[in-house]
C-alpha cells in the first residue's frame, strides 16, 4: 500500500489535537500508517530495526539486572557514607536528643497524665498526626474494599467455594479455648496504653487477629450476625468522629488557655490520662475492624 | 571508616537492608516478591529510626508513678512515635498493593511483571472480571 494513497493517513497538527483530547482511534491510525511507510519503501530499514530491537531485547535483560546491581551498590554505598558521618550510635550527647525529647519526658506526665511518655507523645501532644495515621487505615481498607469487593453476579460462585465447608473439629475446639483470651488480652493492652507499653494500634491489631481467627474457624455466617459491612462500617466511622471531635475540642480549649473539663487523673490509674483511653479505644476499634476487613475482602471478598 | 561502622552498626544494618529490599525490587518478576522487597525496605526504615533514638544504658520510656521523670533515664521517644506512623503506612501500602496485585492477576492470569506488560502491549486479556 503507498502511503500517499492512504485514506486513512492525516495531516500532523490534527492527530496531535486527536491526541490531545484523548481519541484512542490514534493508535491504530498511527500504527496503520508507520506500517505503510515501513512495508512500502523500507523494507530493508525495517528488517535491520527489527534485528536490532531482538538483539536489544535479548542483551535488555542482562543490562536491566547489571546496572540494577549497579545502581544498588553505589545507593548502598553513598548511604553507608553517610551512616559514616552520622554521630555515634548510643551517645546521649547526640543532637537528636534535644530539648524536644527532654520536654516531653520531663512534662509529659505532668501535662498528660499518662506514665506510658509515648502514647502521651502520639496521643496528645501530637494526637492529629494519629488521627491522620488512623485515616490512612480507614483510606485503606476502603480502597481494598472499591478493588475487591465483589459484585452480586459474581456471589453465585462464592457458594461453592471452601469458605463454607466444615472446618476440622481440631481448629473449632482450640479457637474456642483461644479466641476469648486473645481478645481479652487485646482489651488489656488497649486500656492499659497509657500506663504500660501497648496501645491502641497494637491492641487492635491483636482483636483482629482473634476476630480472624474465629471467622477462619467458624466460618462466614455465625460472625456475620454482628461483624457486617453496615456494622462495621458505622462503628469506625462513628469512632473516628469520636475521636476527631474529643481532640478537636481538647485542642480549642489548650490552645485558648480555656479551662477543659476533662479531668487528668492520678497518674498510674487506669481511669487517668485525660483523654488518652478513649482514644485509644477508638483506635483500636478501628484498627481491629480495618484488619478483620483486610483479611475478608482478601478471602471472600465481602465482609 | 570500618570502625564508626561498628559503632553504627545498627544503621549500616539498617542502610544493608534497604538496598537488598530495593535490589528485589528491581530485580524480582513476580509482583508479590516485589512487594515483599517494599516491605524489607520499611522494615530497614523502622530499625534505622529505633536505633537512631536509643541511648546507652537508658530505659524504654515509661515513667513510674509519683516518680520524677528525667530526660537522663530515658530513651528518645520522638522517633519511637516516627516508627508507628511508618507501620500504618507501610500496612495501608501493603494492603492496596496486594488488592491491585490481586485484581491484575484476575485479568491478566499471571503474577509476573513482563508478561503483564506483554500481554498489555499485545492486547490480549483474560475476561474473568465481570466488571473490568
Amino acid at each position: 500500500m503507498d502511503y500517499k494513497s492512504d485514506p486513512n493517513k492525516i495531516g500532523k497538527w490534527e492527530r496531535f489535537f486527536k491526541w490531545v483530547n484523548g481519541e484512542d482511534s490514534i493508535d491504530s491510525v498511527w500504527e496503520k500508517e508507520m506500517r505503510s511507510k515501513i512495508t512500502g519503501k523500507r523494507k530493508k530499514r525495517r528488517k535491520t530495526i527489527e534485528d536490532t530491537i531482538e538483539r536489544i531485547n535479548s542483551y535488555s535483560k542482562k543490562i536491566y539486572i547489571i546496572l540494577s546491581v549497579f545502581i544498588t551498590v553505589v545507593y548502598i554505598g553513598i548511604l553507608l557514607y553517610t551512616v559514616y558521618e552520622l554521630p555515634e550510635h548510643g551517645n546521649p550527647l547526640n543532637p537528636a536528643n534535644n530539648e524536644v525529647s527532654q520536654r516531653y519526658i520531663e512534662h509529659g506526665v505532668e501535662e498528660t497524665g499518662a506514665l506510658n511518655i509515648v502514647s502521651a507523645m502520639i496521643l496528645d501532644y501530637r494526637a492529629f498526626d494519629t488521627f491522620g495515621e488512623t485515616v490512612v487505615l480507614f483510606t485503606a481498607v476502603i480502597c481494598v474494599a472499591i478493588l475487591l469487593r465483589r459484585t452480586d453476579e459474581d456471589k453465585t460462585d462464592l457458594e461453592q467455594d471452601s469458605f463454607k465447608s466444615d472446618r476440622g473439629d481440631i481448629l473449632k475446639f482450640a479457637a474456642r479455648l483461644v479466641f476469648p483470651i486473645v481478645v481479652l488480652y487485646g482489651i488489656y493492652v488497649i486500656i492499659n496504653g497509657h500506663i504500660s507499653p501497648g496501645g491502641g494500634f497494637a491492641g487492635g491489631t491483636i482483636i483482629g487477629a482473634g476476630l480472624i481467627l474465629y471467622s477462619a474457624a467458624f466460618g462466614d455466617e455465625k460472625i456475620k450476625s454482628i461483624l457486617n459491612y453496615k456494622s462495621i462500617t458505622v462503628t469506625t466511622v462513628s469512632c473516628l468522629l469520636i475521636y476527631f471531635f474529643s481532640k478537636g475540642y481538647s485542642f480549642f480549649t489548650g490552645g485558648n488557655h480555656i479551662e477543659s473539663v476533662i479531668p487528668k487523673g492520678t497518674p498510674g490509674n487506669i481511669l487517668s490520662g485525660g483523654l488518652i483511653l478513649p482514644l485509644n479505644i477508638c483506635v483500636g476499634i478501628v484498627v481491629a475492624c480495618t484488619m478483620y476487613g483486610f483479611y475478608s475482602y482478601f478471602t471472600k471478598g465481602d465482609i | 571508616m570500618i570502625k564508626l561502622l561498628t559503632i553504627n552498626h545498627f544503621e549500616a544494618a539498617a542502610v544493608i537492608l534497604f538496598g537488598i529490599g530495593f535490589m528485589n525490587m528491581l530485580l524480582q518478576d513476580n509482583l508479590i516478591k516485589k512487594f515483599i522487597g517494599l516491605n524489607i525496605m520499611d522494615t530497614a526504615i523502622y530499625l534505622y529510626l529505633v536505633s537512631y533514638g536509643y541511648i546507652e544504658g537508658h530505659m524504654a520510656p515509661i515513667a513510674e508513678a509519683g516518680k520524677a521523670a528525667l530526660a537522663e533515664e530515658f530513651i528518645n521517644p520522638v522517633p519511637s512515635g516516627l516508627v508507628l506512623t511508618g507501620i500504618v503506612v507501610s500496612v495501608s501500602v501493603t494492603a492496596f498493593s496486594l488488592a491491585l496485585i490481586q485484581r491484575l492477576y484476575k485479568k491478566y492470569g499471571t503474577l509476573s511483571f513482563d508478561e503483564v506488560l506483554r500481554k498489555l502491549r499485545s492486547g490480549e486479556a483474560n475476561t474473568y472480571d465481570s466488571d473490568s
